[in-house]
Formats: structure tokens, C-alpha cells, sequence
């Protein structure tokens, strides 16, 4: 299809020309046309006369492309007013196929402006682009080196990802030119095919590490944007190049590279910048990396010292990389000094940068915030919002128990001036979690949460409204203390509905009716009477929605009781029985049956004091009789929702959406009689399960719920560890108000000072650790997550430098063992095949003297190497896996090398790939002293990945902190051989959809001919069957534990070897040309 | 990398938009809207940073900006740029610009939206940076201006003989 198109486009300058050369073909002074168009656009005053001008200039433009008449010459033209227009905001969609054109039969100079236009239309997916490759393919080859650059910048911004092989081997080709402007573009073209298909340029890799070493500094600076990438995506897999990194930044910043890359003479600072980048990503959590570089940041900090700004981004990057990686005691110090200068700055920018640095390091360094508390203080006065945000960024992250009010406060005060969406959604979530976490007592917390509502409005997320509701209801163990909360949380919302509840967000608004249905009762000076009235009064608001007044109903629901109430009631119910909304009507009627019959009311909403754990029949057999019944009188039987779906699928004719509205409610089939029983069965389910409630799934009542659960009134099953602690700290009452007025009282700023920063000196961490140990509020549901929380964040440098006892080193797998014949069936033939080779890692087991615990039953097998897991004083974790025909195992070993038995060793794995079981029962684990236990684990594939990582835990009693380790496995782990004939190969291969093509590069062996020699690898190294050879081709087939297929078909075509990959599972065939590839590679 | 870069003059009318992740057409009028709101309301003497503008991608997201005159240059980028390194990357654009047309202005913009873009695609690349250097910038330029006069054109560059 595509040539076809091409061949006309070729054909067409041929007519175009000839046309053009005919005397009288008017020529069209198209510059000053975009001149004029210009001029009256700037004199338009409105948008309409605008959108006008721009449509008839459209039209115009639309006439002359598709007029035969057109020169290419014109055509550019055309095509900058188009670009013109499109920038506007206008669609000029039907210039797209000329831009196209222009592109591929231009000279040069049209050529730019035909890519310049394709790539600012078309996007990476759109259809028309695929009229583009021969173009691209074309300019690639060409002479002109003009022509290639264009290409290569086309190919970086744009270009169909199914497309990419085509033009890889040219791309690839340019790699090695000798102008550097190519190489470099190439490079880049690269790195967005690696962006876009990582899988089809894995091959390249070794190019790369070319391009790293390339003599021009140019080269060499393009590929640091991929080692960046790829360094951020996998950085145990570069950490060789770490010294290369090094030295070329010692070169850079010993002015090594050629004038013409210094910038104000600062030589090559975009290349520093990323350089440092790279390094800080290698240095984390490794020291023994982050030694190497340590001399040449400590250089970089010191030859940075010039005023211009590109001197502080280098400083910037160097202080970031030098808290990321492992912490070196001068070498902070020198970058705590680098972040003052920063911070104290006169250069607002800079200033900004100053403030970004410490909310990053702060945690490591609260000592670093002390220091500069007065800047802090500053700056939250300072009249630019984003630097206001910046520092309640840095606030937030040193907040504790005791500085928790006033950082509140300020964040607050900036809240209620926000204007941006997107910093309230932000800081209110931040307000939230402090409030939540930190409260010294119940009003404070319900002021804020108040507050938090009311600024939050519409845009909160939902979670916090949920979690608020949650914590409400399950309360305290305290009785006492758990009524007081409730009792102030329905004072305060009473007299909000007594002053302005118009002005409330409407979130807010049914926080609050559910608070007032549950818990007014708890207060008995406000009259049920007063409850329903102040509810009504919502009813009436003209902005409430039908969320909030199914929300406010439920509450009144709760709430009528007694004589008072029953007009107020009558009259609500009346006016929603008949509302158009069904979920309203349905709570109207609830409501008016309920109110009227109080024994029934008792039964269905219990109130709290007597309220037993409730027992819901989800199977709602007490209906059965209902049900047989209605059935015997000729009614229609029940059937699931997604059944009658389907059906109405099937019957397409008649449209019945809007009773699906309904349908939850009708589970019980019988909702044209709407009977008392229907009500309260259907109330009952609908507290049973959330999802079913009123079929409305604008209800998000997952607070609600808790108390309404299958395990009844939750509270009496909540433990709170003690009760709140009342005042908090003494120093924080009498803080004074900070008031934004003028009077700027150094004093003032001082006390606040000393307000906010409470808890972060040195001196006081152990206090703020005793802080912790009462906790004030529901600490144990933020334990272990919030580092924050953790008395251990605050270690100051000196500590930080000490190697922490707690060594964790992830392992990895570049190479799995190999077995010599992959075609194996049974186990014992894998054994025999895994004897054979001598490079099985049998040796290497013998080393670590953990070979002799693997199971009895698991030797012989192939097996991968022991690597160490982490370890924690005396206990070390080592792991291998095995593999067996129809599973992975995965060893464990836990080995105590002290004397003394370490008792409650608990390990435990989980991974989002995969599946693992453990094969013994009992989780903790007894180690006696100079022993080894063995667990072992069955893996199984969850979802396949290129490589599977297990994140593990181990829990050991002794010491506080529970050490995590990951275990990296490729997936060619799981791949086992699967036997078929060619007829069963047949036809499973047209039963999958989901496919992969690839080329790749032929082994060449002196024995065999090139097709077996690469089968040969690919069988031994990843366990694949050879079903058929076939002359040049062949068919293979293996599966994925546990039974997975997957098959490919082989061809060679010239130099390379085309296979085709299909299987049911969509990321199996991606994932094994992977390691077909590395298979290959290492030959 | 960067997302997108945005030339707008002082009343919100764009004067270059290039992007380099795909939005859709309303999305991307959407963007520009949004960002000369954000930058327009801001003063002269606060920092030249923003973060966290709700459709160019939250808070993973930063736009860096200058004000030239009439004219505000917009680079949207996500983290792991370097602030100051993009800030100083606009005044080399912009250098490179006023040294192309000679004094550059908002005219110069209008009237050669092609050239623009071009001088832009020889600094940043599918949204990776690719040349800092204003006379590497201005050669390769040329050399493609060039073109049009003669046909046997030789290429050129400072840096032929590395």
C-alpha cells in the first residue's frame, strides 16, 4: 500500500512542473501573505472575528496544496502559514500528506521545512507517518550530509516504533562517520529508539560504550543522556563504569576538552552537570563506588567557585550527589557549607535551589535546618509563592510532635492565599497526614481536619475524607477519651451548621452528615429535633448536589427520633419520594418507613450502646419464601446482572440503560411492590456489602462502613496503645500567633523559631524519641512507613559515616548456568547434562561450603550460584535457585555464625512476578550457633518480566530493625523445554495472538552450518526444543513454568537470523528475544 | 528531559510551541494557556522556576522560564533536568537567536517561525539537549542556509579537525 502511495507522489513533480511552466500560472507572493495575515490578526480585537480570519485563511491554503499549479517553492510557503495556524490552535490536518511530500521530493532547503512541518503535525501513532519512512530511509543514504542530519532529527522526534528495524542498521552505521555532528545525532536517535523499544536495540549496547569513548567530546556528552537512563532503570549494571565516569569528569573539570565547549570559561558545564548526576546514582548505597569518587567531587566543589550561574548548577548537582551517595563526614561538611551559601544568597534563584537542597537533605541533617532557621523563617514571609512552597516543603519534613501546630498553622495561613490547584491538592494531603500523625489532642485535630476540609473543597483526595471518617469511628480504646472526640467533632459541626454551611465545600458537608447521623446522639444537649433541622436546612441549599443530599437523608435516617422530628421528617420524605434521582428516592422511602415504625427502626439501626456484632446473611434466605412465592405467581426468576448484561447484549434493539441504574436494588426481584420487607432487606445487604448500597456508585461510604461491618460496631476491637496525650508540650502553648503584619520583630521571629524547630537539636533527639514512645495519636498505623517517625532519621553526619552494621548487597544473575542439551525430558536426563558441562557452578558451591546443606532430592540439578542476601550481625542470608523440570526452587540459607542459638528468625518473600510458596510450614525459624538452616521456596511466574526480582524481609528478634534484601532472577530461569510435533506446533501457532519479529545475529561455527550453530546456543543457554529444521528454517518451541508456551519460528535471511515469536502470554515473546540476545551476544 | 519549550509574548499569543512528548491539540493550547497564566501573573523579582502545573504532568514537572522584553521563553521539563543549567540554556538560545536575525524581536519570530525551529533543533534534539555552544549552533545553521544559494556546498565545522 505504502509504495503505491509513494510511486504517485513520485509521479506528481513531474505534472506539477509542467503545469508550472506554462506561461500564466499566477504567482503567488506568498511571504507577504503571511505578512498581511499577520497584520490582521494583530488587529483583531475579538476571538470570533479571530477564528474567522484564521478559517478563511485556512480555506485559502487548502485550495492552493491541492491545486496542480503549486510549486514546491509555494508549497514551503504554504506550508509556514499552515505551521502558523496550527500554532494558533487551529486544525490544518489537510496540509499533513503535503507536509509529507514536501519532505520527500523538496530540494534541501523545502525538504527542512517538509520535516519541520511533519514532526510539529504528526505525532509518533499517527497513520500518515508510515508514508514517511522510504523518505527517512532515503535521506539516511544519502551523500548529503545536510540530508542526513535532517533525517537523524526527524528520527529522534518522531518515528513509528514498528518501524525501527528498518532503519536500525543505517542508524547504527552513523555511529562510525567520520563527522562528529552525525555520530552525535545518531547517538541520540538511539537513545529514543531505546526510549521508545528497548527490546530492539538491546543489541547495541556495546555501541554505546563505543559512542562513551568517542574522541569527540560532542559523542561523548550525547551518550551520557542513555547512561543516565539506563543508569537510573538498572545501576548495578554499570557500576564498572564508574571509574570511566570519574575520569572523564576529572578531565572535563581539569579543563582537558577544547576551548570552543566552555561556557562563560567554565568548562563544559552541561557535561559536568550530568556526569554528577550519573555518579550520585551509582555512589547511593554503595560505598565501595562511592570511594572512587569521592577526590573528584571534593575538586569539583572546589574549582566551582566562580559567580556565574552555571558555576552553582555544577555546585547544585555536587552538594545533591554528595548527600545521595555514601556519606563521607569533610566532604558533607563542605556541601552543608556549598547549601548555605545557597540559602543565604541575595540571587532569589539561587536562594530557591538553596531551599530545594535542604527539603533533600534535611532528613539526613535536621541539624542543617537548625542552622539556617532564621532564612526559614524568612522565607515563609517571602512574597514569592514558590519559594513560600519550598520552604513548607522543608517544614513538613522536619515536623514532629512538638513543632506540629505552628508548621501547621503557617501551612494553613499559605493554603487559605493559594490560588493553584494543583499546590492545594498537594499541601492539603501534606496537612492531612501531619494532623493525622502528629495531633497533640482531639480539638486541635478536629479544627484542622475542619480546616482541611473547608480549603480542600472539591479537588481533596477522596482518601483523606475516608481515612478521617475511618479513624472517627474506630476510635479510641478509651471509652471516654472516644466519646470525647466524638462529642467535640458533632459541637464543632453543629455550630458550622448553625453560621454559613453555604459557603462549605460539599465534601465537607457530607463529612459531616455522616459524623452527625453516627455520633449525635453521644451528645445530649443537642436535640434530635435540632439535628433534623440543621440537616434540612442543607436540603434547601440551592448548591447542594444529590450526593450530598443522599448523604444528609442516611443522616436523618439515623437521627429521627420522636415526636419532634416526625413533621420536619414527613415533609423531607414527601418531597424526595417522587425525585427523579432513584438512589434519592430510595433513601426517602428508607427513610419514611423507618421513622414511622421505631421498633423496626431499633432493629435495622441499633443504637451504639447495645449494639451486638451483626450478623449478615449474604445468601438473604430469609427472602426464600418471598421468592417462591412470587415465583409461583409467574414472576420472572432472578438472574446475576452480568448474565442480563449479556442478554441485552444479544438483544440489541431496545435500549434499557436507564434501569441499570436500579438494578442492585432489585436483587431480590421484586421492586415493583415495594414492600417493607424489600427495604429492609436491601438496607441490610447494603450495610452487608458497600458495593451494593443503593447501587450508587457516587457513594463512597468506605468510613461508613467500618461501623456498620460484618464485624459489627468495630471501636471495641481497635487497641490504642494509650490515650492522647493532653497539652502536648507546655513551650508550644504559649507560642505567640505569628501575625503577618508589618511590625517585624526580630524577637517574634525568634520565638517562632524556636516553636518550629523544636525537637531537631542535637541534644533533644533523644527527647523527641520519647515523644515518639507516647504515642499521641494512632502512631502504630504510620509505624515503619513514615521515616519521618523514626528517631533514627536524625543522625548527624558524623554518625552517618560510620559503616552501618546492616549490610545489604542485592544480588544479580548476568548469566545463567547452561546445560549442554536442552532437549532433555526428563529430570534426571537434566541432571546427567548438567554433570557433563564443567561449567556448572557445582565448584563455586563448594566454595561457600552451603552446597552441602541444598536438599538431597535438588543435587545434581543445575543450579545457580550462592550469593550472599544481606546480614545481620551474626546471621548472613544466602540464596541460590535450582532448577527442577517442573518448578524453580529457591534456596534459602540462614547461617549463624555466633555462638549462641538466634531464636524467631522469620523470612519472608513477596513479589509482584511472581508466586512463591514455601514448601515447609512453620514461619520462624530456630538457628542454633555455627549452623545452617535451609528454606526452600517454589517460584512460578506471575507476570513475566525480562528479569523477576523478590524483595525479601527477615525478621530477627534481636535487633529493631528488619532487614530487606532483593533477589534478582533472569526470567530464562523459568524457561523449560516443550516437546511437540510439527502438527501440534501447527496448530497451537495460529491459536496465539500475541507476536513478536525480530532479526538476529547468526553464530558461525566451523562444524555446523549457521542456522544449527545458533540453535545450538539458544537450546544450551535458554532450554528451548528444537521441534523441526527445516532447510533454512526451523521451529523451536519451549514453555514458561508451569505451562506457558511459547513458540518460534526461525529463518535465516542473509546475514542474519528472522525469528518470530508468538505465544498467549503478551510479554513472553518480548522478554525471550531478550535473552535470545544475550545468548548470542555472549558468543 | 525536556517536555516542551513555549515562546509567548506578553499577552498570552504564542510565538512558538514545540513539543516533544505527544499531546493532543487541545491539550496542547490547554498547556499554553496554562503556563502564560502561571508565568504572566508572576513578578520580575521572584525566581524564575515554577512547579507542578496540573496538565504538563504535576509535580514531577518544572517549568523554567525567562522574560525578554516582550517576549517569555518556556522550558517544561521533568526532574531530572538541572534548573539552572536549563536557565542558562535559554539565554544561549536566545543569544543565538539575537545573533541570527541581527537584533532579534517579536517580528523576527513571526516571520520565520521556520527558522526558529530550526536553530532550535540544532541545540535540543527530541527533547535532549545536543549543542550548548552559540558558534556551533550558528554554523551548522548556516551551513544549512548555505544551501539554498549554492548546491556544491562543502560542509563545515569548527570541529573538523578533532
Amino acid at each position: 500500500m505504502s509504495d503505491v502511495v509513494e510511486k504517485t507522489l513520485t509521479a506528481l513533480p513531474s505534472l506539477l512542473l509542467s503545469v508550472d511552466s506554462q506561461p500564466g500560472s499566477a504567482k503567488l507572493s506568498t511571504s507577504s501573505k503571511l505578512g498581511s495575515l499577520i497584520r490582521n490578526i494583530t488587529e483583531l480585537t475579538s476571538k470570533h472575528e479571530e477564528e474567522k480570519l484564521i478559517q478563511r485563511e485556512l480555506s485559502s491554503i487548502k485550495d492552493q496544496v491541492s491545486s496542480p499549479n503549486t510549486t514546491m517553492r509555494q508549497m514551503k510557503e504554504l506550508m509556514v502559514r499552515a505551521i502558523y495556524c496550527e500554532m494558533l490552535g487551529y486544525d490544518s490536518s489537510f496540509t499533513y500528506i503535503h507536509a509529507i511530500k514536501l519532505a520527500q521530493q523538496g530540494s534541501v532547503l523545502e525538504k527542512r521545512v517538509g520535516y519541520l512541518a511533519v514532526s510539529l503535525f504528526l505525532n509518533e501513532h499517527h497513520e500518515l507517518l508510515l508514508l514517511l519512512v522510504n523518505t527517512v530511509l532515503k535521506d539516511l543514504q544519502s551523500t548529503n550530509l545536510i540530508e542526513v542530519c535532517m533525517a537523524l532529527t526527524v528520527v529522534s522526534q518522531i518515528f513509528p516504533k514498528d518501524m525501527i528495524p528498518a532503519i536500525l542498521p543505517l542508524v547504527e552505521e552513523k555511529l562510525n562517520h567520520p563527522k562528529e555532528i552525525i555520530r552525535r545525532k545518531a547517538v541520540l536517535a538511539l537513545y529514543k529508539f531505546h526510549l521508545i523499544a528497548p527490546n530492539q536495540v538491546q543489541h547495541i549496547h556495546n555501541k554505546f560504550r563505543k559512542a562513551l569513548c568517542d574522541k569527540d567530546p560532542g559523542v561523548m556528552g550525547a551518550s551520557l543522556h542513555i547512561y543516565l537512563h539506563l543508569i537510573q532503570e538498572n545501576p548495578e549494571g554499570y557500576k564498572d563504569l564508574t571509574t570511566s565516569f570519574v575520569t572523564i569528569l576529572k578531565q572535563v573539570v581539569g579543563g582537558k576538552l577544547p576551548m570552543d565547549f566552555n561556557y562563560h570559561s567554565v568548562p563544559a558545564p552541561w557535561i559536568q552537570i550530568q556526569l554528577l548526576q550519573i555518579l550520585s546514582l551509582l555512589g547511593k548505597n554503595d560505598p565501595g563506588t562511592s570511594e572512587i569518587m569521592h577526590e573528584i567531587l571534593e575538586e569539583s566543589l572546589r574549582r566551582a567557585e566562580m559567580n556565574h550561574n552555571i558555576t552553582y548548577a555544577i555546585l547544585y548537582e555536587c552538594v545533591k550527589c554528595i548527600y545521595t551517595i555514601h556519606p563521607k563526614s569533610d566532604l558533607l561538611e563542605k556541601a552543608a557549607k556549598c547549601i548555605g551559601n545557597f540559602v543565604l544568597s541575595s540571587k532569589i534563584n539561587l536562594k530557591y535551589l538553596g531551599l530545594k537542597a535542604l527539603t533533600y537533605v534535611v532528613q539526613q541533617d535536621p541539624k542543617l535546618a537548625l542552622q539556617h532557621q532564621m532564612t526559614i523563617i524568612e522565607c515563609l514571609e517571602h512574597p514569592d509563592l514558590i519559594i513560600k512552597r519550598e520552604t513548607l516543603e522543608i517544614l513538613f519534613r522536619i515536623t514532629n510532635a512538638q513543632n506540629v501546630t505552628v508548621i501547621v498553622e503557617k501551612m494553613l495561613t499559605f493554603l487559605s492565599t493559594s490560588e493553584d490547584d494543583h499546590t492545594t491538592i498537594d499541601l492539603v494531603g501534606k496537612v492531612a497526614e501531619l494532623a493525622k500523625k502528629y495531633a497533640p489532642d482531639n480539638e486541635w485535630f478536629i479544627q484542622t481536619m475542619n480546616a482541611v476540609f473547608s480549603l480542600g473543597g472539591e479537588t481533596m483526595q477522596p482518601d483523606i475524607t475516608n481515612s478521617f471518617l475511618k479513624l472517627l469511628s474506630e476510635g479510641f480504646d478509651s471509652v471516654e477519651e472516644d466519646r470525647k472526640l466524638k462529642v467535640f467533632a458533632v459541637n464543632s459541626y453543629v455550630s458550622l451548621l448553625e453560621g454559613e454551611p453555604e459557603k462549605l465545600p460539599q465534601r465537607f458537608l457530607q463529612v459531616i452528615s455522616w459524623v452527625l447521623g453516627e455520633f449525635s446522639h453521644l451528645q445530649q444537649d443537642v436535640g434530635a429535633e435540632t439535628v433534623v433541622c440543621l440537616l434540612d436546612k442543607l436540603l434547601h441549599m440551592k448548591n447542594s448536589t444529590s450526593e450530598t443530599k443522599t448523604w444528609v437523608l442516611m443522616a436523618m435516617t439515623k437521627v429521627c427520633e420522636g415526636a419532634a422530628c416526625a413533621p420536619l421528617v414527613q415533609s423531607v420524605c414527601e418531597t424526595y419520594s417522587s425525585s427523579l434521582d432513584t438512589v434519592l428516592r430510595q433513601r426517602a422511602q428508607e427513610l419514611q418507613h423507618l421513622s414511622r415504625d421505631p421498633a423496626l427502626r431499633a432493629r435495622v439501626l441499633p443504637p451504639v450502646c447495645t449494639r451486638e456484632p451483626l450478623e449478615v446473611d449474604s445468601s438473604l434466605s430469609f427472602l426464600d419464601e418471598f421468592v417462591s412465592e412470587a415465583l409461583a405467581a409467574g414472576a420472572a426468576p432472578y438472574k446475576p446482572s452480568h448474565q442480563r448484561q449479556e442478554e441485552l447484549a444479544q438483544t440489541k434493539a431496545v435500549s434499557y440503560e436507564p434501569y441499570q441504574l436500579t438494578l442492585p436494588i432489585s436483587t431480590t426481584a421484586h421492586t415493583h411492590t415495594p414492600s417493607l420487607l424489600s427495604i429492609s432487606s436491601s438496607l441490610s445487604e447494603g450495610s452487608a456489602d458497600l458495593s451494593h448500597k443503593g447501587g450508587s456508585s457516587s457513594l463512597k461510604l468506605e468510613g461508613v462502613k467500618r461501623v456498620w461491618g460484618r464485624g459489627g460496631y468495630e471501636a471495641a476491637q481497635v487497641e490504642t496503645p494509650s490515650p492522647p496525650q493532653e497539652g502536648g508540650d507546655p513551650s508550644i502553648s504559649h507560642t505567640p500567633p505569628l501575625t503577618s503584619e508589618d511590625t517585624e520583630s526580630k524577637q517574634q521571629e525568634q520565638q517562632l523559631a524556636s516553636s518550629m524547630f523544636l525537637g531537631l537539636d542535637h541534644s533533644s533527639v533523644t527527647l523527641m524519641g520519647k515523644g515518639d514512645s507516647t504515642p499521641s495519636w494512632l502512631k502504630r498505623k504510620e509505624r515503619g512507613q513514615t521515616p519521618l517517625n523514626d528517631a533514627q532519621t536524625f543522625t548527624d553526619p558524623q554518625e552517618l559515616t560510620d559503616p552501618s552494621p546492616l549490610h545489604v548487597v542485592s544480588p544479580q544473575f548476568p548469566q545463567s548456568p547452561v546445560i549442554a542439551n536442552g532437549t532433555s525430558d526428563t529430570e534426571a536426563a537434566l541432571a546427567l547434562a548438567c554433570l557433563d558441562t564443567n561449567r556448572s557452578s557445582t565448584n563455586q558451591l563448594e566454595d561457600r561450603g552451603l552446597s552441602l546443606y541444598l536438599p538431597a532430592e535438588l543435587s545434581g540439578l543445575i543450579c545457580s550460584e550462592i550469593s550472599v542476601l544481606c546480614s545481620s550481625e551474626s546471621l548472613e542470608l544466602s540464596a541460590c535457585h535450582v532448577h527442577k523440570l517442573r518448578s524453580l526452587e529457591m534456596i534459602v540459607f540462614i547461617s549463624n555464625s555466633s555462638d549462641n542459638a538466634v531464636q524467631q528468625i522469620q523470612v519472608q518473600l513477596h513479589s509482584e512476578q511472581l508466586e512463591v510458596s514455601c514448601a515447609s510450614e512453620s514461619q520462624m525459624e530456630e538457628v542454633k550457633g555455627h549452623s545452617v538452616v535451609v528454606r526452600q521456596y517454589s517460584l512460578r511466574v506471575r507476570k513475566p518480566s525480562v528479569h523477576v526480582e523478590l524483595i525479601g524481609t527477615l525478621f530477627h528478634p534481636e535487633t529493631p530493625q528488619n532487614v530487606q534484601f532483593t533477589y534478582r532472577l533472569p526470567l530464562s530461569s523459568f524457561i523449560r523445554p516443550l516437546t511437540l510435533s510439527t502438527e501440534e506446533y501447527g496448530t497451537m501457532w495460529l491459536s496465539f495472538s500475541n507476536d513478536t519479529k525480530q532479526n538476529l545475529t547468526l553464530v558461525h561455527s566451523e562444524n555446523e552450518g549457521p542456522l544449527r550453530a545458533t540453535l545450538n546456543v539458544l537450546t544450551e543457554d535458554l532450554h528451548l526444543h528444537v521441534v523441526e529444521i527445516i532447510g533454512m528454517e526451523a521451529i523451536v518451541a519451549c514453555r514458561l513454568l508451569q505451562d506457558q508456551p511459547c513458540l518460534m519460528h526461525c529463518r535465516v535471511h542473509g546475514d542474519a537470523l528472522a525469528v518470530w515469536l508468538r505465544s498467549p502470554v503478551p510479554e513472553l515473546p518480548d522478554c525471550l528475544i531478550y535473552h535470545c540476545q544475550r545468548a548470542l551476544q555472549g558468543h | 528531559m525536556i517536555r516542551a519549550i513555549l515562546i509567548f509574548n506578553n499577552h498570552g499569543k504564542p510565538r512558538l510551541s514545540k513539543f516533544y512528548e505527544h499531546y493532543t491539540e487541545d491539550t496542547e493550547q490547554q498547556i499554553i494557556r496554562e503556563t502564560f497564566h502561571l508565568v504572566s501573573k508572576r513578578d520580575e523579582n521572584v525566581c524564575n522556576f515554577l512547579e507542578g502545573g496540573m496538565l504538563i504532568g504535576g509535580s514531577d514537572y518544572k517549568l523554567i522560564y525567562r522574560h525578554y522584553a516582550t517576549l517569555y521563553f518556556v522550558f517544561c521539563v521533568d526532574s531530572s533536568e538541572s534548573e539552572l543549567g536549563i536557565l542558562d540554556l535559554i539565554q544561549v538560545f536566545v543569544e543565538t537567536l539575537d545573533k541570527c536575525f541581527e537584533n532579534v524581536c517579536e517580528l523576527d519570530l513571526i516571520f520565520h517561525v521556520d527558522k526558529v525551529h530550526n536553530i532550535l533543533a540544532e541545540m535540543v534534539m527530541g527533547g535532549m539537549v545536543l549543542e550548548t555552544n552559540m558558534n556551533e549552533i550558528i554554523m551548522q545553521v548556516d551551513a544549512q542556509n548555505k544551501m539554498e544559494k549554492s548546491e556544491t556546498f562543502i560542509f563545515q565545522s569548527t570541529r573538523q579537525d578533532r
